[in-house]
């Protein structure tokens, strides 16, 4: 028997050898996989923040990076939290689209010294409350936050206990909703969602199927290409009109959104710096980007490509 | 039909000199009733008062203690002696671990533009080892498995994912099996280490997610870990289980033939309880799994992050391609385990002469495996799968246009059923549970517990509603126990039906297995979408999503439960002239009691596990305090205690229903 099987492995073992014989190409005989000698740039660690209009700016600095300066650029997919948090242990070098967050500049910049700002990216984030187009065409007046109450209660839902809804949504946002209801004295009972998905399922079936729905909502956001949502008005902003949060009666700021690198790679004079450093462009510009990913399912690098190749001037700016 | 009937009936019938046995069989539902009603009196009168409620963005001291322990962790991070020479040691080994694992499978290693073996030597390694420790039909499915995740276009994220699993997997058992034996030998040992299991499976993984990234840095190593600490509990409960169930005759023989410790451990009690061992590791991948999407928020690679990343533009095709792989992975797993786990008493069954020829067989399949890992290291179409997977784009379409048209065609009518579950079922029982004052509904829970679980419960509970009240969240916990319950109802009330289906007709059962299997491992968020569409950002779309979560598992048990029942048994009933409905009503159901009790324990801790996911589709309460705690660092506190609460409410559940189960099966 043993006879058998040895003769088995044997023949097994020249059936092998002959098809390696008529293989075709070997691993590592062409060797297009080194695209050159990354140099003075090396390892770039860049945060990629889960949502599209981040993801539209590290695609584009990590394109830039990669096919104009040689740099190793590791995307590393993480929440904001972790994101800061990976200043301190080195693993993070940059992140490239911060909403606010002043708690966590307080901790990383002020006090843990391992954040430095980077400066505004050019993009300008609105927060509000937001209503489905259709609504708004049809009661223009709803686009004031004084005629809300009379609308109420066609914005009752199941989980609204008899008031209207206001629908609140990712928690990674500072929200000022409940005070805002209170403060206003407005009828309606904030109901969080939970998760940008879910606020972006329930604008779209709204706008599709006429339903009431108003809640909180920002941009620039790839959504807004599909369904343009309408901004509520709140009491105007001021400077400090948001210092006591349970007092708060007034629109959320406008975010000047900024770029926060880590303190050893702002001084590690790496070229990866200069471009995040010098890196802006328009709330336009990130929905081109936003649109080709979200939309038309590019991938990000292709949907990167495809914009700088197209934006070359802005582009050579940064990287100058 | 009488004949089986007298049976749980002789107890009352032939103790007559028992009246205390008689009257408490009478007086429990009788005592539930009675406190059920003094709650609602009382609810009446007190209602609003003393309820403990904090609002979202509120905290409490023992909320923000948490953040600045938080805090000063990772500001003390760099020159802590406990960092430099024990976390980050961990790390470096765990890491090298997965690293290696990676670098021969799924990344391009050692300079090469891919990994050591590509697919053609993976594919082989996966038929060869699952007939080996299986058998030829598992081997099939593995190769069919595993090209299929090819075909699909996500052989790279598949063979990072499996990765990771078998690294997290291999760390799991290291410690699991060593633990569950200890804990199978000793009875202290199992007391201390059961919380501490339950611990680590009802802790929302979001709440330790980001301090791990701080203790282990971000990357495989973190990823590991979250999810050996998900994964290690089912096999060390599993190993103890059968270390323990292993006849204490035959440990008695071989203690006395003079057998040492060490021989009866290794010679005895290992080898006869491998079987369940087995199962142990089945379910420990199974969890494992289940990790891929959550590991993926801290940088994981993998399928895992096809989904997330999908839907962050709601493209719920591409979410789906990518969750089916997850879910072939864990069938083929699943099956080439269990068919390890039976292996042995196949073999002995199986023609001899078979056997005999198993050997050079094996040999020759090595040989053969190791030509095709040969290829698949050397040449380019053995290392990358060939083809632009355009079955996945197939499928992602298909999956697209399903969901489209579900949610274009059934959104009046699910609304309906939305609106009478929540008005009819829901809101009462949410404002009986937060509109009543704390003290009032911890007595209710404590009474409950001591009628229905005895002493020992009762005490439990005593400590579960303390530490609630002390977690500042008690109003959040309420409105999350409601949803549960509901939850867990709805899980019980399909569990019975597909569970009795399955159980009596074999054919259904292997139909429907499947879609459960799906349904465990399938991530939530792929199919959480549609819901979202359907039933809107609500605490109804939480309870489905833990309903299609936990029901497979009570459709198991029961169905195992109704399958154990003795043939005989039913068989007499028959020709008693009993029909279908009586002999599923009075017979069945009432003999598989204890499947049933089992079922309604696993359904609640399965759908307090969704609680979490809950939260990021509308449920708010403690599954958003955890989402938004993970996400804002000013709430890691909250989310923290929420995290707690859930362990806790799961915990005094968990005792409750086992003490009652332990009561109606005595």
């Amino acid at each position: 028997m043993a006879r058998h099987w040895r003769a088995g492995a044997a023949g097994l073992a020249v059936l092998g050898l002959t098809l390696t014989a008529c293989g075709g190409a070997k691993v590592g005989e062409d060797s297009a996989g080194g695209s050159g000698s990354s140099g003075e740039c090396g390892t770039f660690n860049l945060a990629v923040n889960p949502w599209v209009g981040y993801e539209a700016n590290a695609a584009v600095i990590a394109y830039v990076a990669d096919e104009y300066l040689g740099c190793d650029v590791k995307q590393k997919d993480l929440k904001e939290e972790i994101a800061w948090q990976g200043f301190g242990t080195g693993e993070v070098d940059a992140v490239v689209e911060n909403w606010g967050h002043d708690d966590l500049k307080k901790k990383y910049i002020t006090d843990q010294k391992t954040a430095v700002d980077a400066g505004p990216t050019g993009n300008e984030g609105l927060i509000g409350w937001y209503v489905p187009p259709w609504l708004a065409e049809e009661h223009p007046d709803i686009l004031d936050w004084k005629n809300l109450n009379k609308y109420a209660a066609e914005f009752r839902t199941s989980e609204s206990g008899g008031k209207g809804q206001l629908l609140d949504g990712d928690p990674s946002f500072v929200t000022n909703d409940e005070a805002l209801v209170t403060n206003l004295k407005l009828d309606y009972k904030v109901v969080y969602a939970g998760s940008e998905t879910a606020l972006i399922q329930a604008f779209r079936k709204a706008e599709k199927d006429k339903e009431w729905v108003i809640g909180y909502f920002y941009e620039p956001q790839w959504f807004m290409s599909e369904v343009p949502l309408k901004k509520v008005k709140l009491p105007e902003y001021t400077e400090g009109c948001d210092a006591d949060p349970e007092k708060i009666a007034c629109d959320y700021p406008v975010y000047k959104l900024d770029k926060i690198v880590s303190a050893k790679f702002a001084k590690s004079g790496s070229p990866a710096y200069d471009l995040v450093k010098n890196f802006t462009w328009t709330n336009d510009d990130q929905n081109i980007v936003a649109k080709y990913i979200a939309v038309d399912k590019m991938a990000p690098e292709a949907a990167a490509k495809k914009w700088v190749e197209a934006n070359r001037d802005k582009v050579d700016a940064w990287i100058k | 039909m009488t004949v089986v009937m007298e049976k749980p009936g002789t107890a009352q019938d032939t103790e007559p000199d028992g009246p205390a046995e008689r009257t408490r069989q009478v007086t429990r539902p009788m005592v539930v009733g009675a406190v059920i009603a003094l709650w609602l009196l009382l609810f009446a009168i007190l209602r609003g008062r003393h309820t403990l409620s904090l609002g979202a963005a509120d905290l409490t001291d023992l909320h923000r203690w948490i953040n600045d322990v938080n805090d000063s962790i990772g500001a003390n991070r760099n020159s802590n002696p406990l960092f430099l020479y024990f976390f980050n040691e961990i790390r470096l080994v765990i890491d090298t671990l997965v690293t290696f694992v990676q670098d021969l499978i799924s990344q391009p290693a050692a300079g090469r533009p891919v990994p050591q073996i590509g697919w053609l030597g993976v594919i082989g390694i996966a038929g060869y080892v699952s007939w080996a420790v299986g058998n030829w039909r598992v081997a099939l499915l593995a190769v069919a498995g595993f090209t299929f995740m090819g075909l699909q276009g996500l052989w790279q994220e598949s063979m990072d994912t499996l990765a990771l699993t078998l690294s997290a997997v291999l760390v799991a058992l290291l410690f699991a099996i060593p633990l569950g034996v200890w804990a199978g030998l000793s009875d202290r040992v199992n007391r201390v280490i059961t919380p501490l299991l339950d611990f680590m499976q009802t802790m929302p993984t979001f709440v330790y997610l980001a301090p791990l990234t701080l203790f282990f840095l971000i990357g495989g190593a973190s990823a590991t870990i979250a999810t050996v600490i998900y994964a290690a509990p089912p096999a060390i409960r599993i190993t103890a289980h059968a270390i323990r169930n292993v006849p204490t005759t035959t440990v008695e023989a071989a203690d006395s033939l003079g057998a040492t410790r060490r021989q009866s451990l290794l010679k005895v009690l290992l080898p006869m309880s491998k079987r369940t061992v087995v199962l142990g590791v089945n379910q420990t991948i199974m969890a494992a799994l289940a990790m891929v999407t959550i590991a993926a928020l801290i940088d994981a690679p993998g399928l895992g992050k096809t989904v997330v990343q999908a839907l962050q533009s709601l493209d719920v095709g591409t979410a789906f391609n990518a969750g089916l792989a997850i879910v072939v992975m864990a069938i083929v797993l699943d099956r080439v385990t269990t068919a390890a786990s039976v292996r042995e008493e196949a073999a002995r069954r199986s023609d001899p002469r078979l056997a005999a020829w198993r050997r050079p067989l094996l040999g020759a399949g090595a040989a053969v495996t190791a030509v095709l890992i040969y290829l698949s290291h050397t040449y380019l179409w053995a290392a990358e799968f060939p083809g632009e997977g355009s079955l996945g784009s197939t499928i992602a379409r298909w999956a697209d246009s399903v969901t489209t048209w579900a949610q274009d065609n059934l959104s009046g009518l699910t609304n309906a059923f939305r609106d009478a579950v929540t008005n009819g079922l829901l809101n009462p029982f949410q404002t009986l549970l937060t509109d009543s004052p704390w003290w009032l509904v911890g007595a209710v829970l404590i009474t409950l517990a001591v009628v229905l679980g005895g002493v020992r419960a009762g005490i439990t509970t005593v400590v579960c509603v303390g530490l609630l009240v002390g977690t500042g969240l008690w109003a959040d916990a309420m409105t999350t126990l409601a949803s549960t319950l509901v939850a867990t109802v709805l899980v019980m009330a399909l569990g019975i039906v597909f569970g009795v289906w399955m159980g009596r007709s074999a054919l259904a059962d292997r139909l429907i297995r499947p879609s459960l299997d799906a349904a465990q491992v399938m991530p939530p968020f792929v199919y959480l979408v549609p819901f979202l569409a359907l039933f809107g950002a609500t605490r109804f779309t939480a309870i489905v999503a833990a309903v299609v979560y936990g029901a497979p598992v009570a459709m198991k048990i029961i169905a195992d439960g109704i399958r154990a029942v003795p043939e005989t048994t039913v068989e007499a009933a028959t020709s008693a002239g009993c029909n279908t409905w009586q002999i599923i009503t009075k017979v069945q159901l009432p003999m598989a009691r204890g499947a049933l009790t089992l079922a309604t324990n696993q359904g609640l801790i399965y759908v307090l596990s969704m609680v979490v996911v809950g939260g990021l589709v509308g449920a708010g309460a403690l599954g958003y305090d955890v989402v938004a705690g993970f996400s804002q660092g000013q709430l890691y506190g909250k989310g923290l205690a929420a995290g707690l609460a859930i362990v806790l409410l799961g915990v005094m559940f968990d005792r409750i229903t086992q003490a009652a189960a332990r009561r109606t099966s005595a």
